[in-house]
Formats: structure tokens, sequence, C-alpha cells
């Protein structure tokens, strides 16, 4: 299973407490991580990568293992320890301001 | 008549006041959507338990939440709550915050650029949803209004959205620029005597009308008088803050422009100024009073630089002629240090016997009169700062 933790205003749209942990076809990398989100989460669509483009939005950033993730390409395999569920898949708000 | 209920959009969330006729004691519930901007809020006049709302964040885009009990549950359409959110295919069932614009060589005649505030061209990119006026007539159908600039309708309660797309391809929109609040579409006003006549407002392109119910659009803004515009007088690029109509007479408008108060006699074919002895003809809110016609509302701010009411005084005026002839209303208004704005849809009537009027400040506070304006008090005064008011009546 992935573990991913979603901003708080986003587990409030989703509905969830804490960690969402989702069933992921290996290889595992953001795009499929996403996909399999927004088919649990249908409600998160648009809300972390744009609908047409599927861009990550601006002000979104994916963190795991201490690594910045944002710049990395949607197809790029992630981390083998979010892969095996060791460690979370981390969606975050960026800091942008006080 | 059971009631009245207030929705109240803000800068950190939704709020909802309710009241007995008497207007005397405010419920309030809230806050909902804790945290995210609520630029509008507005219910059903077909069904008052329909509401809609625009959800908005700077890091999560848009939300359309809609709810069908009058604001004690919410859902976003397509995915209500308690029930699969997905077909059967795996596909979800509303793709409510999907606003896509038409670049279909059919319908949308593709625009790719309007003008950035440097005067270059700059593409159209979706932020969000300012303004949300449902149908007259249909419960399921509802016009939002979107930055940058453009009309969505949906017919569905909102699960999707496609773009009203001659308005953006009429032939000007290479030209419309954004307002100091960006290129927002903020104003729509339906017909009650045509549904096939629509008025929008634009910061900053103009004011538009449709007459086909949105497959054909016009420029409306002989008349208008900008200074921040190369040609003054020119066809498109004027900053409308807000336009009214009493809807018993749609081919009246009023018109809070960037400055200048604005009449319409022609449903929009000529403008004449009415600011007469306003203080300062800068604002942005403008309301018509629910049976009376001729009586219009402002709230005159000190001018574009200087987002506060003059003297530190909170002035509501008051024309009784239409216009041209204002008399300050202050009892129960702060008349000393107040330096709160009232942004565009922050105003709204009640069609009681008085007239109520209401106004939401970037202070938080909502004022609301019971007397047409004579006298003020306000009926929650620590909200974040307002963004919206709307007002409904309950059976």
């Amino acid at each position: 299973m992935i573990r991913v933790t979603l901003p708080a205003h986003l587990r409030k749209l989703a509905q969830v407490d804490g960690e969402v942990k989702l069933n992921v076809e290996h290889p595992v990398t953001q795009r499929s991580v996403l996909d399999a989100l927004e088919i649990a989460y249908p409600m998160l669509r648009g809300t972390i990568r744009d609908h047409v483009t599927q861009r990550r939005r601006a002000f979104v950033r994916f963190f795991a293992c201490q690594q910045d993730l944002s710049h990395e390409l949607p197809d790029a395999p992630l981390p083998d320890a979010v892969a095996t569920g060791a460690e979370p898949f981390m969606i975050i708000g960026a800091i942008a301001g006080g | 008549m059971s009631g009245i209920r207030v929705l109240v959009g803000t800068r950190k969330g939704a709020f909802i006041l309710t009241s007995d006729a008497k207007r005397e004691r405010w419920n309030i519930s809230g806050p909902h959507f804790a945290g995210w901007e609520i630029y509008h809020m507005k219910g059903s006049p077909v069904d008052p338990n329909r509401l809609y709302a625009s959800q908005s964040s700077g890091w999560f885009g848009q939300i359309i939440q809609r709810s069908d009990d009058g604001g004690n549950t919410w859902h976003q359409p397509g995915t209500p709550p308690g029930e699969p959110t997905t077909t059967p295919e795996g596909m979800p069932k509303g793709e409510s915050n999907k606003f896509v614009y038409d670049t279909s060589v059919e319908t949308g005649k593709p625009l790719t650029t309007h003008q950035w505030y440097d005067g270059t061209p700059h593409p159209w990119e979706f932020k969000r949803v300012w303004h949300l006026e449902p149908s007259l007539t249909d419960s399921d159908t509802v016009y939002a209004g979107v930055e940058d600039a453009a009309l969505f309708r949906s017919t569905d309660g909102g699960k999707s959205w496609q773009e009203v797309s001659g308005l953006r391809g009429h032939g000007t929109g290479s030209k419309w620029q954004p307002g100091a609040g960006g290129m927002c579409l903020h104003t729509i006003l339906l017909d009650p005597s045509n549904p096939a006549r629509i008025f929008v407002a634009i910061s900053a392109a103009g004011a538009f009308r449709t007459g086909d119910g949105g497959k054909t659009w016009q420029p409306i803004n002989r008349g208008l008088h900008s200074q921040y515009i190369p040609d003054p007088t020119a066809e498109v690029g004027h900053c409308v803050h807000r336009i009214a109509m009493h809807r018993s007479r749609p081919g009246v408008l009023f018109m809070q422009k960037h400055w200048d108060v604005m009449r319409s006699d022609d449903a929009g074919e000529s403008w004449r100024e009415v600011s007469g002895n306003l203080p300062t003809d800068f604002g942005f809110v403008i309301d018509v009073h629910a049976h009376e016609p001729e009586t219009i509302y402002v709230v005159p701010i000190k001018s574009d630089a200087e987002h506060f009411p003059p003297d530190g005084k909170l002035r509501v005026y008051r024309s009784r002629s239409g216009g041209t002839e204002w008399e300050p209303l202050t009892k129960g208004l702060p008349q000393s240090d107040c330096y709160v704005n009232v942004l565009r849809d922050a105003m709204a009537v009640d069609s009681l016997d008085k007239c109520g009027v209401y106004f939401g400040t970037t202070g938080g506070q909502v004022y609301a009169s019971a007397d047409a304006g004579d006298s003020w008090a306000p009926i929650v005064r620590d909200l974040p700062a307002v963004v919206s008011v709307e007002v409904q009546m309950l059976p």
C-alpha cells in the first residue's frame, strides 16, 4: 500500500483523517499515485494538478524521504521507500507567505 | 414568509445568518469551508434550499459547493456524501471544479490572449469563480462569472460547466485587461422579462449584453468615460465595478464604475452620469430598493488608491430619484475612525415591507437596515473580511 499525506484543506475536502492508503500498480510514480488518489477521491481532481494539463499546481509541493520531488518528471519512479509503503508520499501546500 | 437568510462569503469561510421577518435577532451558522475564500454564495429563486457556493484557494484552486437543504449540509455536485463518487467504470460522477475555456473552432472562435497590465498579450488562465447566478426558472441551471473573465453555465446543478463562449469570442476580448483585483467577470444580471437577455460586467473590460441566450454579445459602454485608458470613451476597457437592476424595469441599469455612478434607461445602449452630490463617486457596490425602482444605494469609497470611506465615516448614500440627488445614511454606522471597504458583491436587499438593505465590510461586519436605510445595526461584527452578501426570503 502506498501512503499519501494530504494538507488539511484537502483532507477536509476528501473527508479523511490522517494518511490515505492506496493500491498502486508498479512502477510507482507521481502520476500513478495521483491517478489512484483521484480515482479514490474524485473531489480532489483539479486541486493538486490542473484538470487539463495535468501539471502540478504552482503552490503545491511533493516531498518524500526528506527530498523535494516537486520538480521530478511525473513518470519518474518514486523512491523505493514510498513504493513499499515504508515512507509516505507527502502532498504539501507551499509556504508562500506567513 | 418564515424568515430571512443572509449568505455571507468571507476570506476565511462562509457564514449563514437567519432571522424571522422582524429582522431583530440573528442566528449565525459557520464557518462553513473554514480557511477557504468564499467569493460568493447564492440561492436559487426557484428552490430557496438550493444554494451554490464558490470556494477558492490560491493553493488548491476552485471548488464548487452545493447545498440542497438551505446550507445545513454541502457537497461538491456529482459527489454527494454517502454515495459512490465514481461510476461503475471508475469515472468521476461530477467535475464540478473543471472550468475549461472553449477554444473549439465551431463555437469558441479560439481566443488565446487578452491584455496584461502592461498592455502585452497574455494567455487566458482560469483562476476562480467570482460570482454564481442561479437561473430564475430552473434550480439546476446556474451561471458562473470567472477570472480570467468568461461566463460559464451549468445545466446539471453544478456537476459540469460549459463556457458561454460567444462572450469572449465576440471580437473585443483581445483588448480586455485586468483591473486591480484581476480580470474578473463579477456581475451577471438575468432579465426576468426575457430569458434570452443577460447583462454581464467585467473589470476592466466593461458591460456586455446578449439578447439570444448567450450566443452573441455586444459591448454596452457608450457614455462611459475612463481616464485610465488611452481613449477614455473606448468601446471596451472600462473598469465597471457593479451593475444593478430592478426586476420590474430590466431596461433600467445602474452602474458603479471605478469612478462615476452611471445610469442607463435603454438597456445599456447609452449611459449618463448620476454621481451628483456624492462626496466621491468611487466605490464598488450599488443596489436597488426592492419596491422603489428609482431608489438606489451606494457606499462611496475615498479613491482607487485609498479603499476606505472618506473622512473615516461609513456612509451609505441613497438616491430616491434614480441618481444625481443623494442623501447620506449614517444612523447606526460608525462616523469616526472607520477604514473598512465594501466590496462589489457585498450588498443586497430583501423584499419585506419595509425593504431591508444589507452590506458587509472588509472589517468583518455585516450591517443591516430594516427600514430601507434610515437606520443600521450590525447583525454580526467580527467575521473575516466580507467578500459577498446575498439575501434570501424564506417561504
